[in-house]
């Protein structure tokens, strides 16, 4: 992951509004996942800022806090790419040659699995299924699905 | 009369363009000024005929299929057009199964509570209304139903558990975590049928007497999740969710949860974990969820295909469910067909399908026209195995008497280019990856196992690391509090045991 200062897409942290957030939804049964998943999706990430501010709302430590988002992979530490794509290297896609893939890709994107670009435009990361494995090899480009793709299919929908 | 044409509004036939030719669709109807209109259903699971295309006419539901955008103005014009499937019904892929729990999906809108109920929906409900709980109960355990989801446990037996522990509150938690490599059986259920989960989970609320459920859904599923909430505010607004279900004077509602991208989350107690909005950590059993589950209550926890079961067993009975299958596997069993085969998709059929019928005659072969060497069936922590054992009939005890499991139903296809070393690498990496951290060998046992095969795979001493493997394999089944450690050795061993010359680079 890419830990640039000034990311293209960075938003200005707002704690406010991720308070304001918290404090909406913290009377859920179980409110962290879902205020966790709302501040990655309002923000494109979690800021490090955020986490002390949930902490506080919820009642619980910042280590506490800061534990579950380090468990789970979707939370982001920084912002991702304008594009996202996010492709299957589980056994079915591997079936069907998405190991080949995955290294045109990183060749035809300029970035490697896991990381950004350094224009902030692509982020190329893993995923362990989709549910597509009828029509592998599957990737998810900016939450689209798609399947039976090729090097110069994924191009032309990321967008280049 | 009106026409009219479907189309699946399901992910998969999404991904291979669905939606262009519905617009292509669209924009041909208003062309033409025709009389017609155009539904979104969900998909019959004949994936490589995705996008396909359905006419309804006197006689049937005509199909084409794989259909794009420049094929749609054709079909208006010829119906023996190249893309012509005939009657849907009467292709021998869907016509040879039995389809019960998907027996809707790819016939309904998914979000027509009014079709849904054309179709047979909410009869199991209605039935089971008028049923005393433990008599609901009953009906599960008698059907022979069994969990879904991978372990294979009595269904009818947890519900009695949960609903045998007295409490003020209980849940009803759908597992729709679905992470294993090959499985998308729960994803194009929610997408195409969502109201029979729905009805399955509030047959199981009434059954137990809980009031509450949650569905976990993988956030690798945006499209399911959508249209699960979507079918969630329509189950609301016709009386299928709510204080009093259908007019009853029982009360049920529930919540969408996202997952946040954790295989582990797919394990029960894990689940329950992140529900309450911790690191997804295994816990320890006992205590059951079924007696201390979502905080701290009692919960039944289900796959979606073992609630979505429940209605059909609940409508016409335990016996007639129970007559499907073979041995104590009950009932019909949705089997997903992926990976490296001409004809992939979902084949639901009673239990007892030989392997071979369901890769060759179903799946025609592989997609790439070599041979077919290996399939893993069960998921990431099923086994790898060769063709001499495809006569091994689908049944959960057959298949663990030849060191195998059915999982899921998920079966992955692979030709003769695998390298099956470099598949059981990836299961180590895969249990390194996904890890709680709980155990030391699953943990780090994981990574050593991976560099371990990397040594096999350099030709480094192979003979004392296959050894070493084996040993770490060991500790593995045996030092795990869950089946993600334990069950790792699975596709490792039967890698290295039915295809040794792929560990031996001499
Ligand atoms: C590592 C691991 C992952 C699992 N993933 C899933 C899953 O994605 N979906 C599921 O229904 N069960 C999964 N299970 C099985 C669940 O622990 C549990 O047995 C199941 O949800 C019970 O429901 P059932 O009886 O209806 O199958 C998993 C188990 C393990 C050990
Ligand atoms: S076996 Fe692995 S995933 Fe399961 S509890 Fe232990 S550490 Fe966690
Ligand atoms: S394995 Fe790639 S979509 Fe399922």
């Amino acid at each position: 992951m890419s830990t640039r200062a000034n990311h293209p897409l960075q938003k200005d942290f707002n704690g406010h509004a991720v308070r304001e957030l918290a404090t909406r939804m913290k009377q859920m049964d179980g409110p962290l996942l879902p205020i966790l998943h709302a501040v990655n999706e309002q923000f494109g990430y979690v800021d490090e800022r955020a986490l002390p501010v949930i902490a506080d709302v919820l009642n619980l430590t910042r280590a506490e806090v800061q534990g579950v988002v380090s468990f789970y992979h979707d939370f982001r530490r920084t912002p991702a790419g304008r594009h996202v794509v996010k492709i299957c290297r589980a056994e079915a896609c591997q079936a069907m040659g998405a190991e080949r893939l995955i290294g045109d890709m990183e060749t035809a994107l300029g970035v490697k699995l896991g990381e950004t670009r350094a224009d902030g435009q692509i982020t190329f990361e893993p995923v362990y299924c989709l549910g597509n494995c009828a029509l592998s090899p599957a990737a998810l480009i900016d939450g689209q699905l798609h399947g039976r793709l090729n090097a110069a299919a994924a191009l032309a929908l990321a967008g280049k | 009369m009106t026409l009219v044409i479907t189309i699946p509004d399901d992910a998969a036939a999404l991904s291979v363009g669905a939606d262009e030719v519905a617009w292509a669709i669209l924009s041909e109807i208003s062309q033409r000024g025709l009389d017609a209109k155009l539904v979104r259903t969900g998909s019959r699971g004949l994936m490589w005929l995705e996008p396909l295309v359905e006419f309804a006419t006197s006689e049937g539901r005509m199909g084409f299929g794989p259909v794009n955008v420049a094929d749609v103005a054709g079909l208006f014009d010829d119906p023996a057009h190249e893309k012509s499937l005939g009657l849907v019904e009467d292709i021998p892929w869907l016509k040879s199964q039995q389809r019960l729990t998907f027996a809707r999906c790819g016939i309904t809108d998914p979000l027509s509570l009014a079709d849904y109920q054309a179709h047979g929906g909410l009869e199991g409900l209605r039935r089971a209304l008028q049923m005393a709980p433990p008599d609901i109960v009953q009906e599960v355990v008698d059907s022979g139903l069994r969990g879904r989801g991978g372990a294979g446990f009595p269904t009818g037996i947890k519900w009695r558990t949960v609903a045998d522990t007295p409490a003020d509150q209980k849940y009803i938690v759908c597992n729709a975590d679905e992470g294993d490599s090959g499985t998308f059986a729960d994803r194009m259920l929610m997408e195409g049928d969502p109201f029979l989960l729905l009805e399955g989970m509030v047959i199981a609320g009434v059954a137990v007497g809980a009031s509450k459920g949650f569905i976990y859904i993988r956030s690798e599923y945006p499209h399911a999740i959508s249209k699960m909430r979507r079918a969630m505010a329509a189950a609301r607004d016709g009386g299928l969710l709510g204080p009093k279900i259908l007019n009853s004077s029982f009360a049920f509602d529930l919540e969408i949860r996202v997952g946040a991208g954790a295989y582990i989350c797919g394990e029960e107690t894990s689940l329950l974990e992140s529900l309450e909005g911790r690191r997804g950590q295994v816990r320890p059993k006992p205590p059951l969820p079924a007696i201390a589950g979502l905080f701290g209550q009692p919960t039944v926890i289900n796959n979606v295909l073992s609630l979505a079961a429940a209605p059909t067993i609940l409508a016409k009975g335990a016996a007639f469910y129970r007559d499907y299958g073979m041995g104590r596997s009950r009932g019909t069993m949705p089997i997903q067909l992926a990976g490296n085969v001409r004809h992939g998709g979902l084949i639901e059929r009673a239990f007892g399908l030989s392997l071979r019928e369901i890769i060759e005659d179903y799946g025609g072969g592989t997609f790439s026209g070599g041979p077919v060497r290996a399939a893993q069936v069960g998921g990431p922590l099923g086994a790898y195995w060769p063709p001499e054992l495809f006569d091994t009939p689908f049944d959960y005890e057959t298949f663990a008497s030849k060191s195998g499991m059915i999982g899921h139903g998920g079966i992955v296809v692979f030709d003769d280019t695998v390298d099956m070393a470099r598949q059981a690498r990836f299961a180590m990496e895969f249990c390194a990856l996904e890890s709680c951290g709980k155990c030391t060998p699953c943990r780090i046992g994981s990574t050593r196992g991976a560099e371990t095969i990397d040594r096999i795979i350099r030709g480094e001493r192979p003979g004392e690391n296959r050894a070493l493997l084996r040993d770490l394999c060991e500790v593995l089944r045996d030092g795990s509090l869950c089946a993600l450690g334990g069950l790792t050795p699975m596709p490792v061993l039967s890698a290295l045991d039915h295809f040794p010359e792929d560990f031996d680079v001499s």
